[in-house]
Formats: structure tokens, C-alpha cells, sequence
């Protein structure tokens, strides 16, 4: 992979190699938890609780990766005491890992939905919304670590605005349960457990978008948390190569 | 810029173009110098913010202490040593025909990286400047013996061997001294050329206490190989590189986010 700040190497090859760890497990991480939201997804396609019943359980590895992670990040700053890109680099894992082991939190809680669902109905009720939904964060998750492993800040931003798309889906959704709710009354316990696994899937698509704000930080030094993300479109600093 | 309460132009503002011209006290002007044909700064423009800490980092030979000398002539010692441009302390120029070196230099202190107590007792080190400047009287020396000791907060420590010889105070103890010696004159501007760089860890940290507690009371420009040093004690930082200013900016700036390539190169230990 490129080198830990996207230019040329430290002249401590050890901090490379440290930096460049705590990059990769990170990924990793994040590969976990693509996977894990992945599979709550194929549980609530399927109706399946078995499976939704494994998503519940690969909480505990996402977690320990998220600990022995900060523990890295931990000595880097200790050991290191990393400035400018390096220091923005740390920090942003420190903060990625927390946003990624929230996602494993939301794959788990669909999972739950998808057993409680399964009770009261074959089929999942939000069909075909909840896989678009899923597809939608699963694709913004991806992105903004792809982003994050090239450094990519523009991507980061167009990771930040797939929230819109988010958006009219779960209106959408919601429109289509309602629907079915008015329709058949005796479906109202199922819509509504779907309501809460759509809400979990919106979630994980909330945490992409805090990923790929770390990332522009990380790149940019700019914080562009709770700002208007149009607002930073032409904003966003020109790096000088010289 | 409208965001949820993010002042994005705040954000952009470079620190030091928010220097007002009332806090400067020190203004470098298109300042190049050259040692036998040889140049050592190149155009350097900047401006030394009142009653803070700035401090000069680069890797040897770009011209940070050579820079630090010029702002109190030390330079003029050197044969082959020439200098273009100019230097403002408080909006006069030091390097015009009128200026009185000697007094430029009792404005302008100097502290060097070996520490140079006279060999003469501790007490007679930090009166020395005093008496130069012709006082002689015995309470009043004491008393500013004591104030200088004080404020480089080594009066605790050697109080009771005030007539002691100097040369026989530990190097921390000694850099220290030096401090109170420079600080007894009440000079405008203090000049630290690598304090602290052959000092143990913890006479470092004394001094770097003493340079914060410092710059309520002087201008204070501080040259340092290092750089967490310098991330720690001052407000503004320079980084040079082959006689040239890269980058200046706040501290907070330059140590998190610096513009140039360069600059990130060398804090982040690129440079090679």
C-alpha cells in the first residue's frame, strides 16, 4: 500500500512499518464489518434467524479488533509523537474504528429485527426498499474506506453526499410499509419491526458518511464535521507540492 | 460561508497575516546576509509577534541561528559578513549608522546553546549587566539580583550560594543563571539558541517552564533542533530551509496542517 501519509517514507522505517500497520488493520476492520453488514442483509433478504443469529455473534471479534487497534494508535502517540499528516492519520483511525464498530452494532441490531421479524412473517415487509437501502450503505461504507486507503479527499466528498440517496429511499420505504399497514392491519407488528432494521441500515450509511468526513480530514486538515458539504465543495484547500 | 456554525472563513485565515501591526516587535525586511560571498538567508520577511514565543527549526545550515544573530547584530563580529535589508525592533531600523550596538544588545539579550556564566560568583554574574550600565548601589542590586534569580526560577535552588562561584552550578543551574543574567538588564527581546540542547530532560523541561512563564514579559525567539520543543513552548514557528523562510505560521497550525510539502516533510521526519 501507498506510504502512510501518501508521500515519501520516514526515515525510521519502523514508524512506516507502524503507521502503516495500524492502516491496514484498520481496513481490515473495516472489511469485517462490511462483511457483517453484508450478512444481516442476506439474513433479512432470506428471512433466515439462523444466519441472522451468526450476524449477532461476529460482534465480538469486530469489537476486539477495535481495542487492539486504539492500543496501536495508543503507542504510536506515545512512542512516536506523530505531527501534521502522521498525527492526522492516527487520529483519524482512532476515530474510524469507533464509527466501524458502530456499524457492527447496526448489522447486529438488523439481525435481531430479522429474528424477531421472522416470528411474524416469511417475508420481509419493506422488500425490495430495505436491499436497495442496503446496497446504498454497503456501497458508501466501501467507498469511504477505499477513499480512505488512497486518500482520496474528493471521493470522501462524494461518499458525504450519497446521504440524499439515502434519504428518498427511506421515504420511499416508509411510504410502501405505511401502505401495507393501512392495507392489513394484522402486518403492523411485522412493518414496524422492519422500520427498525431500515433505521439501523440509514444508521450504518450515517457512520460511512463520519468515515469519509475523517478521511477529507485526514487528508486536508480540515474538519468538516457538521458543516454544509456544498459549502466546502470549492473550499477544500489546494495541497502545494513544492 | 454559511455552515452550522462554522466560521469557514476563520478557518482559512492564515494566523499570522492576523498579526497587528501594534503587536509587532521585531520586522524582518527582505533580509539576506552572506558570509564571504556565500549566502546564508535568502529575502527572509517576517514578523515577530510582541510578548510571545517564535520559534526557528530546520535542519543545520538553513540559516535559523544566522537569522537569530541578526537580531542583534552578533553577525557584525564575523569578517566577510554581509548583510542587505532590513531589521525593525519597535519601527527603527537596528542596522542604521545611528544605532548603538552595545545598547541594541542590552535590548536585545542573547542565551547560548553552552551556557556561559562568567567565572565569577552567581551573584556577580547576574549583576554584571547592572553594573556595566554604572549602578552601584547595594540594595538595589540585591534586589534586582533576587527579582532576575527569581523570575529564572533558580532563586530557590541557590539562594544561600549566591557567592559561590558560578562555574561550580550544575549545566541547568547554569543555563539558568544565564537567563537571570540577561533578564537583570530588562531587555525588550530574549534570543534562545538551542537553550536547552546540552541539557539533561529535566533541566530541559525547567527551562521550557521558564520560557513560558517568560513571555508575559519579553519577546522571546527561540532556536531549536528540536522539534517537539518547539511544538511545545511557542506560539509561532519558522521553518527554514537553505536560507530561505518556507513556512511561518502558529504553532497549532504548522505542527497539524503546514501548507508546504517541505515543512511536513521535515516535522514528519521525511527529510532526508
Amino acid at each position: 500500500m501507498a506510504e502512510p501519509s501518501g508521500q515519501g517514507a520516514h526515515i525510521s522505517g519502523q514508524f512506516n512499518a507502524e503507521l502503516d500497520a495500524a492502516t491496514s488493520h484498520m481496513l481490515e476492520m473495516g472489511g469485517a464489518v462490511e462483511r457483517q453488514v453484508l450478512a444481516a442483509l442476506d439474513a433479512l433478504v432470506e428471512m433466515d434467524s439462523g444466519s441472522a443469529q451468526a450476524v449477532t455473534e461476529s460482534d465480538a471479534a469486530i469489537n476486539a479488533m477495535e481495542v487492539a487497534i486504539d492500543d496501536e494508535c495508543f503507542r504510536i502517540l506515545a512512542r512516536r509523537q506523530p505531527a501534521a499528516g502522521d498525527l492526522r492519520l492516527v487520529l483519524a483511525i482512532t476515530k474510524v474504528i469507533i464509527d466501524l464498530e458502530r456499524i457492527g452494532d447496526e448489522s447486529s441490531r438488523v439481525a435481531r429485527q430479522v429474528i424477531a421479524l421472522s416470528e411474524v412473517s416469511d417475508t420481509d415487509p419493506a422488500r425490495p426498499w430495505s436491499g436497495r437501502i442496503a446496497n446504498t450503505v454497503i456501497n458508501m461504507l466501501r467507498a469511504a474506506l477505499d477513499a480512505f486507503a488512497r486518500r482520496d479527499a474528493q471521493a470522501a466528498l462524494a461518499v458525504a453526499r450519497g446521504d440524499e440517496t439515502i434519504d428518498q429511499q427511506m421515504e420511499g420505504a416508509m411510504q410502501a410499509l405505511t401502505a401495507i399497514m393501512r392495507r392489513d392491519p394484522a402486518m403492523v407488528d411485522a412493518c414496524v419491526t422492519a422500520m427498525w432494521a431500515l433505521r439501523s441500515l440509514k444508521r450504518v450509511g450515517d457512520h460511512a458518511r463520519n468515515i469519509a468526513e475523517y478521511v477529507i480530514y485526514m487528508v486536508e486538515g480540515v474538519d468538516v464535521r457538521h458543516t454544509e458539504l456544498e459549502t466546502l465543495l470549492d473550499w477544500l484547500p489546494e495541497r502545494e507540492q513544492q | 460561508m454559511s455552515t452550522h456554525g462554522i466560521n469557514i472563513d476563520a478557518l482559512q485565515r492564515r494566523p499570522w497575516d492576523t498579526i497587528q501591526d501594534a503587536d509587532v516587535a521585531l520586522s524582518v525586511e527582505d533580509l539576506s546576509l552572506s558570509y564571504n560571498g556565500a549566502p546564508a538567508l535568502r529575502e527572509i520577511n517576517l514578523r515577530i509577534p510582541r510578548r510571545r514565543v517564535t520559534a526557528f527549526i530546520g535542519p543545520s545550515g538553513c540559516g535559523k541561528s544566522s537569522l537569530l544573530r541578526c537580531f542583534n547584530r552578533m553577525n557584525d563580529l564575523m569578517d566577510g559578513c554581509q548583510l542587505t535589508g532590513r531589521v525593525l525592533l519597535e519601527e527603527q531600523n537596528i542596522y542604521s549608522p545611528e544605532v548603538d550596538v552595545s545598547q541594541l544588545r542590552r535590548r536585545v539579550g542573547m542565551v547560548f546553546q553552552k551556557p556561559n556564566p562568567f567565572p565569577m560568583s552567581v551573584y556577580e554574574n547576574v549583576a554584571y549587566g547592572l553594573r556595566i550600565q554604572g549602578m552601584n548601589k547595594r540594595r538595589r542590586l540585591d534586589e534586582i539580583v533576587e527579582k532576575s534569580l527569581r523570575s529564572a526560577a533558580l532563586w530557590d535552588e541557590i539562594k544561600d550560594r549566591l557567592h559561590e562561584n558560578a562555574l561550580g552550578l550544575s549545566g541547568g543551574q547554569q543555563q539558568r543563571l544565564v537567563i537571570a543574567r540577561t533578564i537583570a538588564v530588562e531587555p525588550e527581546m530574549v534570543l534562545l539558541d538551542e537553550p536547552a540542547s546540552s541539557l539533561d530532560p529535566i533541566s530541559t523541561l525547567k527551562i521550557e517552564e521558564l520560557i513560558y512563564e517568560l513571555k508575559s514579559r519579553y519577546t522571546i525567539v527561540i532556536v531549536t533542533h528540536n522539534m517537539q520543543q518547539a511544538a511545545r513552548v511557542s506560539d509561532m514557528t519558522a521553518f527554514m530551509n537553505l536560507g530561505r523562510l518556507v513556512e511561518y505560521d502558529s504553532t497549532d497550525r504548522l505542527f497539524t496542517n503546514p501548507r508546504q510539502r517541505q515543512t511536513e516533510d521535515y516535522i514528519t521526519g521525511r527529510y532526508g
